[in-house]
């Protein structure tokens, strides 16, 4: 499945090593990034996809949960299909 | 790929704006438990919705984190249990409200409706017993809600059951005084009931659907608030054009969640409801997108102009969201579980007529107010009557969930906390229509009703 991983929060140093490394250890591969840097807010969303078998979803969501809590940052990991939904006709 | 500004919008609707989907209610038809003997037909009825909904709760809930969408309520509607009860040799009927709290219970929803009877043109076996039993059974259940249709525009409007529709709404209030009368919170009385409503506490499954289905209703004043907060809008028609567009992402939400849980638990998609439905926290009042739209306070005159405009251009944007519309379908204002509307009747903005007026543009009724704890039967009655007549002439469904403050007057307050809120106790109109009640019988169909 491919889900979208949305992390927003102050700008600091390692942001973007520190997520993608999570997701190299749950085996999510990372397909797209964009980030942009707003004054000193943060946000990235990157598009990562992984088979849904090997990879617990629930599993990986707590991961970025605690890495988000750990360095003040919102991280969602979201289903693809819900963005698709709400604005694509 | 997305763009980033699409996926910040949904993200900023969920965290900030309360945008979720407010119930998966899973509509499940009795009509094979039936059984003359009452012990017989109880166990059928656990089984099958243990059966049936063992599931929804667990599903729901990772549906809800996949997506990151938050699904609050998990519900049930079963088939009018006066239609189960019609062939049970007894009138002891309120086992099947317990049996139904505990299935609930069991497989952890947090309502279930259906304790219902549908009697708009006259009783039927069954229909009198499940009447009589609404008040004990709201009290001694705590996830039951139980709902009575008392009026179609085919049928014109039951007057024998609006009169004992009077004294249930209050008895039951009575049996429940000791706790803020929740019992009156649990009760519905229609004109024009729909058979697909997944909103509590007027769901029931009807005779017409499927063996089990899912219905999805979705919620989100929050959002449609902010976007005319964030916005320029200058004139109405951009305004409506607005509420539109957030009202077609708000439904495909609910779509999407619709499919998706119809899918993992192999029922039948039903429908998408798309009414907006508040809730009393912050930021979550249909009250408060009406004051964005340029009124000072929901209830001043413009109200209903309004009401009338949101409640049209959400239906427009969400009938193109979704395969299957149906359910209420309109702007909710129970003023109980909505801030603006509880700050209203607080300021003296708002009261019962305006209430009234507003209820003949939207779904769905005077819903979830609280009224001095020495209104008549008599009254109530007449409350339902003339609620009842503006659905019935003008095709719409309206409903009645008073809650009279057993042993309270004007300006205190009931708390039923969660979901259901807190409600000033309202003041009524002066003058008796005992006599008007009294007589009974049946108000006829009015002329539209005579299409063919």
């Amino acid at each position: 499945m491919k889900a979208i991983i949305t992390v927003l929060g102050k700008d600091t140093v390692g942001i973007l090593a520190k997520v993608s490394s999570a997701c190299a250890e749950e085996n999510v591969n990372i397909i797209e990034v964009t980030q942009s840097v707003l004054q000193d807010m943060f946000a990235m969303i990157m598009l990562s996809e992984f088979d849904s078998e090997k990879v617990s979803f629930d599993e990986f969501q707590k991961k970025l949960d605690i890495l988000g809590d750990e360095n003040g940052l919102k991280i969602h990991v979201m289903h693809e299909d819900i963005f698709n939904s709400m604005h694509k006709i | 790929m997305l763009e980033t500004k699409d996926i910040l919008e949904t993200i900023d609707m969920i965290d900030n704006e309360n945008l979720d989907v407010r119930t998966v209610t899973m509509g499940i038809s009795l009509l094979d438990c039936i059984d003359s003997d009452i012990d017989k037909a109880c166990d059928k009825i656990y089984d099958k919705i243990c059966r049936y909904a063992n599931d929804l709760v667990s599903t729901s809930d990772s549906i809800s984190r996949e997506y990151g969408i938050p699904i609050i309520n998990k519900r049930i509607a079963v088939t009018p249990i006066a239609m189960i009860a019609a062939v049970c040799q007894t009138s002891k009927i309120v086992k099947f409200a317990k049996v139904l709290d505990k299935a609930a219970d069991t497989v952890g929803v947090n309502f279930i409706g259906g304790y219902s009877a549908l009697v708009e043109k006259g009783f039927a076996a069954g229909d009198y017993a499940l009447i009589e039993s609404i008040p004990e059974a709201l009290s001694v259940t705590e996830k039951v809600c139980s709902s009575v249709n008392i009026g179609s525009t085919k049928a014109g409007i039951n007057m024998d059951a609006v009169r004992m529709m009077g004294n249930t709404v209050v008895e039951t209030a009575k049996l429940t005084k000791d706790r803020d009368c929740i019992g009156a919170a649990k009760l519905v009385t229609f004109c024009n009931a729909v058979q697909d409503n997944p909103f509590m506490a007027g769901a029931f499954h009807g005779v017409g659907e499927a063996d089990c289905v899912i219905n999805v209703g979705v919620s989100g004043p929050g959002v449609v608030r902010a976007a005319l907060a964030k916005s320029d809008c200058k004139d109405l028609s951009q305004v409506a054009e607005l509420i539109k567009k957030t009202a077609f992402k708000i439904t495909r939400m609910g779509q999407l969640v619709a499919r998706e849980a119809s899918q993992r638990l192999s029922v039948p998609f039903g429908i998408v409801d798309l009414s907006l439905a508040p809730t009393p926290a912050v930021g979550d009042s249909v009250a408060h997108i009406l004051e964005e739209m340029g009124l000072e306070i929901c209830g001043c005159h413009g109200t209903t102009a309004a009401l009338a405009m949101l409640n049209d251009a959400v239906k427009k944007g969400g009938v193109m969201a979704s395969s299957h519309v149906g359910g209420l379908s309109g702007a909710f204002i129970p003023v109980s579980e909505d801030a603006g509307m509880i700050n209203a009747v607080n300021n003296g903005a708002l009261d019962i007529t305006k209430l009234e007026a507003m209820t003949a543009v939207c779904s769905v009724g005077l819903d979830m107010i609280v009224v001095p704890g020495d209104t008549t039967p008599q009254t109530i009655s007449a409350i339902i009557a003339d609620e009842a007549a503006i659905g019935m002439v003008n095709s719409k469904t309206t409903a009645v969930r008073l809650i009279p403050a057993i042993g309270k007057n004007a300006g205190d307050t009931l708390n039923f906390g969660g979901l259901l809120g807190e409600g000033p106790v309202m003041p009524l109109r002066k003058g008796k229509p005992d006599t008007f009640i009294g007589r009974g019988g049946r108000i006829p169909a009015p002329i539209q009703a005579l299409k063919n």
